[in-house]
């Protein structure tokens, strides 16, 4: 069993008022909900204010590089499947930066949950747009407005048959707690998209405009079913569903590999006695 | 007795399988066995050759003198009719070329018709090639039967019959029609271990104990990765296919980060996307293993040739300053060793070590009477279970005396280990002062280079130790550079420096290199590429300029004529 303060890392160098805040908050207590110890975990980040979540709080961390933090968890749970990985990435590093290894990872349906802090802009670098970030917007370096169509990750999340897809925001703790509680216990590759208002660089989806806009999903909607939750993935606009959008049971990629079915890898000792019967082959 | 054959034809039509089982008939009648391979970035057509040289005598190099051309298309006698030896034999099936020659070197083996003959099928033609080489060189037919034998064993007896049954029909026509043969190549003894240096750097990393291999496919490396993979299930090493290099590397940091030996393999282009992660395993100082098999660039360059173009850029590859190892292994068997030493120091160091080879040497296949594994280090550095435990405070970049902080395995302690791209302080979290910063650089490079230094073996030194013609070289320069002292011997004081360990440069206590090659009247440094990459690397780490160059660079290895003749010409009178 853990307690919330087993969790308390350095102090945030954040702006103020940034949703970060309150998606820190909510990890640390999806955490001590799911009862996991910080040394029983890693925490894997890339490059963005996301990614400095780690330092935020107390657990093994791997802060590596822009948009590389699946394949740094990959590496991680293909050597060590005991060990639960969380990946916190932003926008920018997860949907630009790193799509390739997104999309390859949802293929994979590798063990990770992937906690995207979604909020439409870039923020380390300043204000540019994000893949996220709303067609025709401007910004210092897209003073003609963004030309490009806005990312939809629920949708591609879904056409790759991701097998946890849900949205949360920040304005929604309680929620997104429950979000990302039950991604943590999801066996396979967990999505979830995090709204998360950029209070110095996003002055078009703040706070007052995510409200305005966000349900949850009702009570009676199946995430089982793939062809309405594609559907229900394309709304954004007017009204935002927020909620566990998709999520299926495909086998995991992990356990799927017989060489790890008994033991981790990183428990495997090598057998230097068997060396001989490979030079044998090459006679 | 010292024989060249070389087997030509289209990609697709069994050059390799010819090329292997002849090499294997050799290497278990007990001869010294060298065999290069030339092919092109295609499937199917085109014009490849594989290339052997057998003997009594150990042999590592190709030679431009062909004794049996085994010309399986036109293209063949077109392009190496000329390679032919006095007493050369091209063995072809007119009525398979649509074209008939007359000249008394020339054997027309019908090897198509002799397979169907014996209920076999065209893909047999191989089989009747294969035998008419062993009949034209007086070998008998026990050593390829059981090569069929266990090679069909899955396909069934009928299979193994007709194989066996077409191998007799082409040893026996040769036999009977190649008056002009005169060789002879009976069975010499011991069987030899016959191995390429893509497979010895695979068979290293299993016995040095790699648990991870992530790569992305690219020619030349390729080779590593299919061998590793067989091997997969029966010594526990997790092989995965990467999405692209870049993920091959970070997925190679994070396995090591957890606790497993982990290795990654590409060729330049892939290096290039590799190089970004290379400079995380710097400042992470997670141990990593990375084999570069090179092929000419730039960009896609010619994709299955032979270049040792990226030298320098391995020694500089990654944003900062960091320490590195870089092997350039010589033949299969240094390839063998200093896998294991890049694992070693690697792990020993925390720090990314380079197994740099190329293509020439990934597909070579040399003989050896057998590894010795006594000397192979399987050492744990890494914190495990209760030695982790039993400790009272953990910092992962804690300073020490010798840079390097023991790399605990993250959840096998309730210390937490805290691993970060951003310059850090000890506990592994960001920092942006500057005192921290200089005293992490002075862990990570000068704490460590010294010890790392000492640890880097001198160059091979073969021939004249008071040689008045030296002739250097790195990586799979070794075989060419040793043949050509044997024969530049006979009327000269000559030596070769082979460089395997190629940075850092050795240390000179036990042997100083550079005094050798100051003392000599010239010194050459012979490399496969069109720059002299190694001389600019000599020059200024050492200061040493070599009087002469020897460079290649038309993607294709030197062959034992074309380089003692270029030496030849340019020592006379020394």
């Amino acid at each position: 069993m853990s307690r919330l303060e087993d969790y308390k890392g350095q102090v945030p160098a954040w702006c103020p008022g940034c949703g970060n805040f309150s998606i820190l908050k909510t990890l640390k207590d999806a955490l001590v909900v799911v009862g996991l110890e910080p040394h029983a975990i890693t925490i894997v980040s890339g490059i963005g204010q996301a990614a400095k979540l780690p330092h935020y709080t107390r657990c093994n961390t791997f802060n590596g590089l822009h948009g590389r933090a699946l394949p740094v968890a990959t590496g991680i749970r293909l050597a060590n499947h005991d060990m639960p990985v969380i990946v916190t990435t932003g926008d920018g590093d997860c949907y630009g930066e790193g799509g390739n290894h997104l999309v390859h990872a949802m293929r994979r349906n590798i063990n990770i949950s992937l906690f995207v802090h979604d909020n439409q802009i870039y923020g380390l670098t300043k204000g540019q747009a994000s893949p996220t970030s709303m067609e025709g917007i401007k910004t210092k370096n897209q003073p003609l407005g963004v030309f490009s169509e806005q990312l939809n990750p629920i949708a591609l999340a879904i056409a790759l048959d991701c097998s946890f897809v849900a949205r949360g925001f920040t304005g929604e703790g309680v929620h997104l707690k429950e979000l990302m509680k039950t991604a943590v216990q999801h066996r396979g590759f967990s999505l979830v998209d995090i709204l998360q208002p950029c209070v110095t660089f996003n002055k078009i989806n703040t706070y007052e405009w995510y409200k305005q806009r966000v349900y949850p999903l009702e009570a009676e909607y199946n995430p089982e079913n793939r062809i309405e939750a594609f559907e229900r993935s394309l709304e954004w606009g007017d009204r935002i569903p927020l909620g566990i959008l998709y999520r299926n049971n495909r086998p995991v990629y992990e356990e799927r590999i017989p060489i790890i079915a008994d033991t981790p890898l990183v428990r495997q000792s090598f057998d230097v006695s068997k060396i001989p019967a490979i030079e044998k082959e090459f006679f | 007795m010292d024989y060249t054959i070389k087997i030509g034809g289209e990609a697709g039509q069994g050059i390799q399988t010819i090329g292997d089982t002849l090499s294997k008939v050799f290497s278990r009648s007990g001869y010294h066995v060298f065999t290069h391979q030339d092919y092109e970035s295609r499937v199917r057509g085109g014009h490849n050759f594989f290339q052997i040289r057998i003997s009594d005598q150990p042999v590592m190099s190709s030679r431009r003198v062909v004794d049996i051309l085994v010309a399986m298309d036109k293209e063949s006698i077109t392009y190496h009719e000329k390679e032919l030896s006095d007493t050369g034999q091209i063995v072809y099936d007119a009525s398979a070329l649509h074209e008939k020659h007359d000249k008394p070197y020339f054997l027309d083996v019908p090897f198509v018709d002799l397979a169907l003959e014996k209920g076999g099928n065209k893909i047999m033609a191989n089989t009747v090639a294969v035998g008419a080489v062993l009949g034209m060189l007086g070998m008998d037919l026990d050593i390829l039967l059981n090569i069929i034998k266990s090679t069909f064993k899955k396909k069934g007896k009928q299979v193994i019959d007709a194989n066996i049954a077409t191998a007799r029909q082409g040893h026996a026509f040769a036999v009977k029609e190649c008056v002009q043969c005169s060789f002879s190549a009976a069975s010499k003894g011991e069987s030899k271990m016959l191995i390429t240096g893509n497979d010895a750097i695979g068979f290293g990393a299993v016995a040095s104990g790699c648990r991870f291999y992530s790569a992305y496919p690219m020619t030349p490396s390729t080779g590593i990765m299919n061998y590793i993979a067989g091997k997969e299930k029966e010594y526990g090493i997790l092989v995965e296919q990467a999405e692209d290099e870049i993920a091959a590397i970070n997925m190679a940091l994070g396995a090591s980060f957890a606790g497993a030996r982990a290795m990654t393999g590409t060729s330049g282009g892939g290096f290039a996307l590799m190089i970004e992660g290379l400079s995380l395993a710097a400042i992470t100082e997670i141990p990593v293993v990375i084999a570069l098999a090179m092929r000419p660039g730039p960009a896609t360059g010619l994709p299955t040739r032979t270049e040792q173009g990226e030298l320098l850029l391995t020694l500089h590859a990654g944003h900062g300053e960091f320490p590195r190892v870089i092997f350039a292994p010589g033949t299969p068997e240094q390839a063998f060793y200093l896998t294991n030493k890049a694992f070693d120091l690697a792990e020993k160091y925390q720090i990314p070590a380079v197994i740099l080879t190329d293509q020439y040497l990934a597909d070579s296949q040399w003989t050896y009477n057998g590894f010795d594994y006594g000397i192979l280090k399987q050492d744990d550095y890494r914190l495990r279970g209760d030695a982790f435990k039993d400790l009272a405070e953990y910092k992962r970049y804690a300073f020490t005396d010798s840079g390097v902080t023991p790399l605990g395995i993250p959840g096998d302690a309730e210390h937490l280990v805290v691993t970060d791209s951003d310059e850090h302080d000890e506990e592994g979290h960001i920092i942006e002062d500057g005192a921290t910063r200089n005293r992490m650089v002075d862990k990570r490079v000068f704490k460590k280079l010294p010890a790392i230094q000492q640890e880097i073996e001198p160059p091979t030194l073969y021939g004249d130790t008071e040689a008045d013609v030296i002739i250097a070289g790195w990586g799979s320069q070794y075989g060419i550079l040793k043949e050509a002292v044997d024969v530049l011997s006979l009327d000269r004081k000559i030596a070769m420096l082979h460089f395997s360990e190629v940075y850092p440069l050795p240390v000179r206590d036990s042997f100083d290199y550079l005094d050798l090659l100051t003392r000599a009247k010239k010194t050459f440094c012979v490399e496969n590429n069109a720059t002299g990459q190694f001389a600019r690397l000599i020059k200024a780490e050492a200061g040493f300029t070599f009087s002469a160059q020897i460079l290649k660079y038309d993607g294709r290895p030197f062959l034992l004529e074309e380089l003692t003749g270029a030496l030849h010409e340019q020592t006379r009178g020394l």
